[in-house]
């Protein structure tokens, strides 16, 4: 239906620690402004999927095309790379030596050498954007759980990125923190922002996600839209998962 | 009542380097005041002049040796931690071989006893370097602090390294992900990160470099201990002047090195509540 090539194209990606298979091909899309949910028990592979996409983790075989760049490639330019690809993480990995504000700065400014008053004049707009006004000038010790997401969040978005992948990015926070996080996300979604998230948020998946895949032991078992997945998988696996968690 | 037998082992205390406390000093000017005292009365039947008149008067004398301890003891530092945080450096660096190098240097210059170090720098150093056209004279003292450096960089060696892998990885990772080069993520990220847990250890290896400075006395170098031994004999070398002639010398290490140590637990306690 689509004409466009998809964003993000993995194609039979194959991957091993030493000598475990984390992942034994796997395949799937993400057109441009799409939302896709990865679940699956822990040690299924979803986190490396991710690493994988913007290399931080090497793949053994198979393709990532991201925007047309074939991430497995030796000559790859990386820092070409995760300029188009942001990444948020579980521990949101803020930098505790610099402020809020500089948090969201640092990369525009030193990596992509953009002006520094554009940088700054962005950085509180997206500090705003996140709900964050008023902590610009916080450190990340001083806020909560929830607070430092959405930073690393603003912090990621401040790279222009064509997509952004989303590592279990509430699995550490309270639950009372969980929702304003993925408020955030929900309205960067509805921005046309390219999200791959993996998430045990079953409910966000269903309410936010175009399409789910479920991994389960380095395979994508079964994927389909939010309704039907949750409605009617198939696979046993599927099934068993989503009974414990659902 | 049954008492279970539980064996309640108190956790062992983590080790920490001996730090001069105020006990110490305390010690120490007992000491000095009961030598002078001796001294004196022994003085005073002998019609000598006083001891304290007596060290007075080589005050000028001995200041300028503790002096020249203090900028050796600085000077080593200095050179010392350059070297030392290339090395520490080099024990991460990307390349194997790299590592390797460092990784040994690091150990051979960390398991060597000082006063051989400081024997090696005094006799194989030459006097003098030629660089270009120009010569360079190498005298003793000098020699004698690039001695104290190598021990010094060892040792800022493994501190840089142990800061370095006290970060968390998610530090590199999170940098990484926003395009940031490994060079420019150890400059800006890391090694920020990493100064605070370093001071203290640096700041306690200073302290004992600034002790080691006497060793110098032995390979002939004309530092305070050195000097001690000068006056003692050009007093005539009385046997009552010993104590409080190297007491003196003490309580100078002593007055220089123990607000170095306060401020270094000051510095560790601070720090601790911060992470």
């Amino acid at each position: 239906m689509n004409p466009a090539p998809p964003l993000l194209s993995v194609r039979d990606v194959h991957k091993k620690f030493g000598d475990v298979e984390v992942l034994k091909g796997v395949s799937f899309d993400v057109r441009r402004g799409e939302v896709i949910c990865i679940i699956g028990p822990s040690g299924s592979g979803k986190s490396t999927i991710l690493r994988c996409i913007n290399a931080l983790v090497p793949i053994d075989s198979g393709s990532i095309l991201v925007d047309g760049q074939e991430v497995n490639d030796p000559k790859l330019d990386k820092l070409a790379l995760r300029r188009k690809v942001g990444m948020v993480f579980q521990q949101y990995n803020l930098f505790p030596h610099k402020t809020a504000l500089q948090n969201v700065m640092m990369a525009p400014i030193h990596v992509l050498k953009q002006d520094k008053a554009e940088v700054e004049a962005r950085a509180y707009r997206l500090m705003k954007k996140v709900r964050l006004e008023g902590k610009e000038q916080s450190y990340p010790g001083e806020l909560s759980g929830g607070q430092q997401q959405r930073v690393a969040i603003a912090r990621s978005l401040a790279m222009n990125p064509e997509i952004i992948l989303f590592d279990e990015v509430t699995a550490a926070l309270d639950p009372e923190t969980v929702k304003e996080v993925l408020v955030t996300i929900r309205e960067l979604a509805e921005d046309g922002m390219t999200c791959v998230l993996v998430t045990h948020e079953m409910g966000f998946a269903r309410e936010v996600g175009d399409h789910i895949y479920f991994t389960d032991r380095g395979v994508i078992v079964e994927h389909g839209a939010p309704k039907e997945f949750f409605a009617q998988a198939q696979d046993p696996r599927t099934r068993q998962f989503l009974d414990q968690i659902l | 009542m049954k008492v279970l037998p539980v064996i309640l082992r108190p956790a062992p205390a983590p080790w920490r380097a001996p730090v001069l406390d105020r006990r110490h000093g305390l010690f120490l000017a007992l000491g000095l005041v009961l030598a002078v005292g001796a001294a004196e009365a022994q003085g005073a039947a002998a019609a000598h002049p006083s001891v304290l008149a007596t060290l007075w008067r080589w005050t000028p004398l001995l200041m300028e040796g503790f002096v020249f301890n203090i900028a050796i003891s600085l000077l080593a530092m200095a050179i010392g931690t350059v070297m030392g945080v290339l090395l520490g450096l080099g024990q991460v660096a990307p390349s194997a071989a790299l590592r390797r190098v460092a990784w040994f240097l690091t150990q051979f210059f960390r398991n060597a006893p000082w006063l051989v170090l400081l024997f090696f720098a005094m006799f194989l150093l030459p006097f003098e370097v030629r660089v270009g056209g120009v010569t360079i004279p190498l005298p003793g003292w000098l020699k004698a602090t690039i001695g104290f450096s190598l021990p010094v960089m060892a040792n800022t060696a493994e501190i840089v390294r142990g800061a370095i892998q006290s970060i968390p990885f998610g530090q590199w990772e999170a940098a990484e992900s926003l395009a940031f080069s490994r060079r420019r993520t150890l400059w800006m990220i890391i090694l920020p990160q990493c100064v605070k847990r370093m001071l203290p250890p640096w700041m306690n290896l200073y302290s004992l470099v600034t002790m080691a400075t006497v060793l110098a006395s032995v390979v002939g170098v004309t530092e305070m201990l050195t000097l001690v031994s000068e006056v003692h004999a050009a007093e005539g070398g009385r046997a009552e002047l010993l104590a409080p002639l190297y007491g003196y010398a003490l309580i100078c290490f002593f007055l220089y090195c123990y607000p170095i140590g306060r401020l270094t637990v000051h510095l560790e306690r601070r720090f601790q509540v911060r992470i």
